[in-house]
């Protein structure tokens, strides 16, 4: 985390017309735990942020509930965006965040995904057949996505069903590695990892109705470590306006 | 005593798996330390090198190679589903394969040494005193080799049960199959269960240093020098 | 009889050797380290494999390349000892002489435990283990454990030459007893020429992966054309039968073989008709043309001059005498030869200052 003598000068929500204005001059870095399902719309949005405000993202890419433990323990973070909903609040709670910072910066979509062409149907149905050996999950305990696909079973009843075919990965990147590799026919991922410009990107999708589960907002949130580095205010600014939500939002998030 | 049920369940499955680890590993570990140690080919470094591996790779290489080799589309997933097995990904069968890649070293090492210790005069004395190759082995090899045996047996064994890093790329966290110890702690702190964590990881603790220490030191009093 | 044929090729190295060699009695391997002396005896064990070989001993055939035959070691009817012992450590005495007897199917034994034991005077130390003996008696038991597969043939790499004096002297006679009451054939291993003179039958001299000569010790080592001649103990060994003993000056009529004649040694009593082999240094013979009655040395015996060699040093040479059958080295300097015009067919007298007895 470097901060350079700048960052004395007073900072405002102009601050990031401001920083264009001046330039290279006034660029700052800013450290972001990532939750692994935003890992590709954040690496769009980073280059455009860059481009617009000369800040640059440093972006850490992980489970929601570790990057709790480590921001509990003094991890350099500065900008947080959690999987969940529960986790800044938790924080927020907790003292560890800017009053008035948090909010929602993506509702994730939930997808049955498959690496094979035409194996999952438009309404999921291939969930109640008995043919697959293996259905992917993210860890229902500490990912919100696999706590979404836990919900939809139980809704559609297979919870019983299909208790013996679920394997759990540790993140919902890891649910999808299980589906990708082939190991498991089917998974339950996050609609933006399967997803780009409208379209699903590689085999098979059920795209899962919002109803069918909790919604899963996902938080965003300024920690204390990012107090005042204007680089941080800028991204959570950069993060509400319509170039990033254009970018969120051809992912397959809702706003 | 907070552990639950799953937590003994965990404990029970990574005993299991380093039981069973081991006993292959010893097993196939002595004919390849064997020829290790008395080969004069040159393929002597390069089958070195590559039971050396897993000494330098972090573990998640080789689960990741492992995640692939048995998926359906890779050399093992293939044969073995053409054996009609399926696929060994998430199952007990597939961490005890990648616990024998990863251990492997840490039981071919000891035993290679040991044998290289012996070194050809014992084998040429036996030899002419007419004992064949599979009774020298038995007769003489053995027992000068056990000190060996026994180390190979503890670092296996110990370095199985610390496994973490395959475990988390193949095993899916299917409980009684593939939700080892290592996993389960991890679990616990991530979903901020504490308590649980300490309880289980200080379980570990006291059980493998016990282990340990009862195993090093019944290695000094045997007859002879260690 | 012992046919071996051997070539095998080192770094630096070659042995090529072809031996015809008594099936019966101690035959020595003998030269320098360097030699080939124990690759050939490893070659004859199995523990190398020449690139050519054949090796027969007696009727069995242990290796013939020509006929892809080669037997392994374990299977071969041999005993061998190693230079240094190699006792098992994890095993007692008692199981390391077990060893090998227990491997040879019962029929098969001619040599049990309690002769072996006997012959080697190893019956307190079987309980021991092997890092509290003495190097002598690891040796011992060494041969011990050898013996008890009831060998066809053993084989011995420099038994002695990790020993000191003390130890060897302790040994040898155990050596000479195997020699005398065993039916084993040996071959014998050293660079050693007393152990060879003491206990060897037949010689084979080996330089350079060479064999230089093959024969019967007395004959071999009498030969002036061998490196065996040059060298400070040249010598020649006598095997003779005692044909008288003196109680009261106590010494001791040796006949020497095919002849009436005799030379006189100090010795204890031993009965009529023993063999005994005793030695006679080149450098303890000298020579006068007409015998000296008068004189404190025993022996005198008339000798015909049959050649002549140059002696390891510029002042001295080397002639080799016949006594009647038996061969004699003389060593004595070129201005006594001169002086005493030696020459091929001479009769002259030798006198014999000192005779080794050596069994």
């Amino acid at each position: 985390m470097t901060l350079r003598a700048s960052r004395f000068a007073p900072t405002c929500l102009a601050s990031l017309i401001a920083a264009f204005a001046v330039g290279a001059a006034n660029a700052d870095e800013v450290q972001v735990a990532v939750a692994a399902n935003f890992t590709a719309p954040i690496r769009a949005i980073a280059a455009d942020f860059e481009k617009d405000t000369g800040h640059k993202l440093i972006t850490s890419f992980g489970a929601t509930g570790q990057f709790y433990t480590q921001i509990k323990n003094g991890a350099p973070f500065e900008v947080f965006l959690s999987a969940d909903d529960t986790t800044p609040k938790k924080l927020e709670t907790e003292g560890d965040t800017v009053e008035g910072s948090r909010f929602t910066y993506a509702i994730g979509t939930l997808a049955l995904w498959s690496a094979k062409e035409g194996y999952v149907d438009a309404k999921g149905k291939v969930l109640s057949d008995t043919q697959y050996q293996h259905l992917s999950i993210a860890n229902p305990k500490t990912a919100p996505y696999g706590l979404a696909a836990t919900q939809v079973l139980t809704k559609l009843g297979l919870t019983d069903k299909v208790k013996a075919k679920i394997v759990e990965g540790q993140n919902i990147t890891q649910a999808y590695q299980f589906v990708s590799t082939g190991n498991a026919e089917l998974g339950f991922v996050a609609l933006s990892q399967i997803y780009k410009d409208g379209k699903v990107t590689g085999g098979s999708a059920w795209i899962v109705p919002a109803d069918m589960h909790d919604p899963i907002k996902q938080d965003a949130v300024i920690l204390n470590k990012g107090k005042d580095n204007p680089a941080a205010k800028a991204l959570v600014d950069y993060l509400k306006g319509p170039k990033a939500a254009a970018v969120i939002k051809s992912y397959g998030y809702q706003l | 005593m907070t552990l639950s049920s799953a937590d003994f369940s965990a404990i029970w499955l990574t005993l299991k798996l380093a039981s069973l680890t081991t006993v292959i590993l010893l097993i196939i570990g002595t004919p390849i330390a064997l020829w290790l140690s008395r080969t004069r080919s040159w393929l002597r470094g390069p089958v070195g090198a590559i039971v050396a591996l897993p000494l330098v790779l972090p573990p998640t290489v080789i689960g990741f190679y492992l995640l692939l080799a048995l998926g359906p589309n890779g050399y093992i997933g293939q044969l073995t589903q053409s054996l009609g097995l399926g696929t060994l990904t998430f199952s007990f069968a597939g961490l005890v394969i990648g616990s024998v890649l990863y251990s492997m070293p840490f039981v071919v090492q000891p035993l290679q040494n040991a044998f290289s210790a012996i070194g050809i005069r014992p084998l040429e004395v036996a030899a002419t005193l007419r004992a064949n190759p599979w009774d020298t082995f038995f007769s003489v090899i053995l027992p000068l080799a056990r000190p060996g045996f026994i180390t190979a047996a503890i670092l296996g064994f110990a370095h199985t049960v610390g496994e973490f890093g395959v475990v988390l790329m193949i095993g899916g966290n299917i409980p009684d199959k593939t939700r080892v110890v290592s996993v389960q702690i991890y679990d616990h702190v991530e979903a901020m269960e504490y308590t649980q964590a300490h309880w289980l990881a200080g379980v570990m603790l006291v059980f493998s240093f016990a282990v340990l220490l009862a195993l090093y030191s019944s290695r000094k009093t045997k007859a002879g020098w260690s | 009889m012992i046919h071996t044929r051997l070539k095998l090729k080192y770094s630096g190295f070659t042995l090529d050797v072809d031996l015809q060699l008594p099936g019966r009695g101690v035959t020595a391997l003998y030269g320098h380290s360097g030699s080939g002396k124990t690759t050939c005896l490893r070659c004859i064990a199995g523990l190398e494999r020449a690139e050519q070989g054949f090796i027969q001993v007696n009727d069995e055939v242990w290796q013939d390349s020509d006929q892809r035959i080669f037997v392994p070691p374990h299977k071969r009817a041999l005993g061998y000892v190693f230079q240094e012992a190699s006792l098992f450590p994890h095993l007692s005495v008692l199981a390391n002489l077990e060893f090998g007897l227990k491997r040879i199917p019962k029929p098969q034994r001619r040599v049990d435990m309690a002769h072996a034991t006997e012959l080697l005077g190893i019956g307190h130390l079987l309980d021991r283990h092997p890092q509290h003996l003495s190097g002598g008696e690891r040796q011992r038991v060494g041969i011990a454990r050898a013996l008890l597969t009831s060998p066809k043939l053993l084989l011995m790499d420099e038994p002695l030459a990790a020993l000191d004096s003390q130890r060897k002297g302790e040994i040898l006679p155990y050596l000479q007893r195997l020699h005398d009451e065993l039916d084993i054939p040996v071959l014998y291993v050293s660079h050693s020429q007393d152990e060879v003179a003491r206990l060897a039958d037949h010689i084979v001299l080996l330089s350079n992966g060479k064999a230089l000569a093959s024969g019967p010790i007395g004959e071999t080592l009498a030969r002036l054309d061998l490196p065996l001649a040059l060298g400070d103990d040249a010598g020649v060994v006598i095997e003779g039968h005692v044909s008288a003993y003196d109680p009261d000056y106590q010494l001791l009529t040796l006949q020497l073989p095919g002849t009436a004649l005799s030379i006189r040694v100090a010795h204890t009593l031993m009965d009529a008709g023993q063999a005994l082999r005793c030695k006679v240094q080149a450098r303890d013979v000298s020579l006068s043309l007409h015998g000296v009655e008068q004189s404190s040395i025993l022996n005198r015996l008339p000798v015909t001059v049959i050649s002549e060699m140059g002696a390891d040093n510029a002042a001295h040479v080397l002639i080799r005498l016949d006594a009647a059958g038996t061969p004699l080295l003389a060593r004595i300097t070129r201005y006594s030869r001169d002086q005493l015009s030696v020459h091929p067919g001479q009769q002259l007298w030798a006198q014999i200052k000192a005779v080794a007895v050596l069994a």
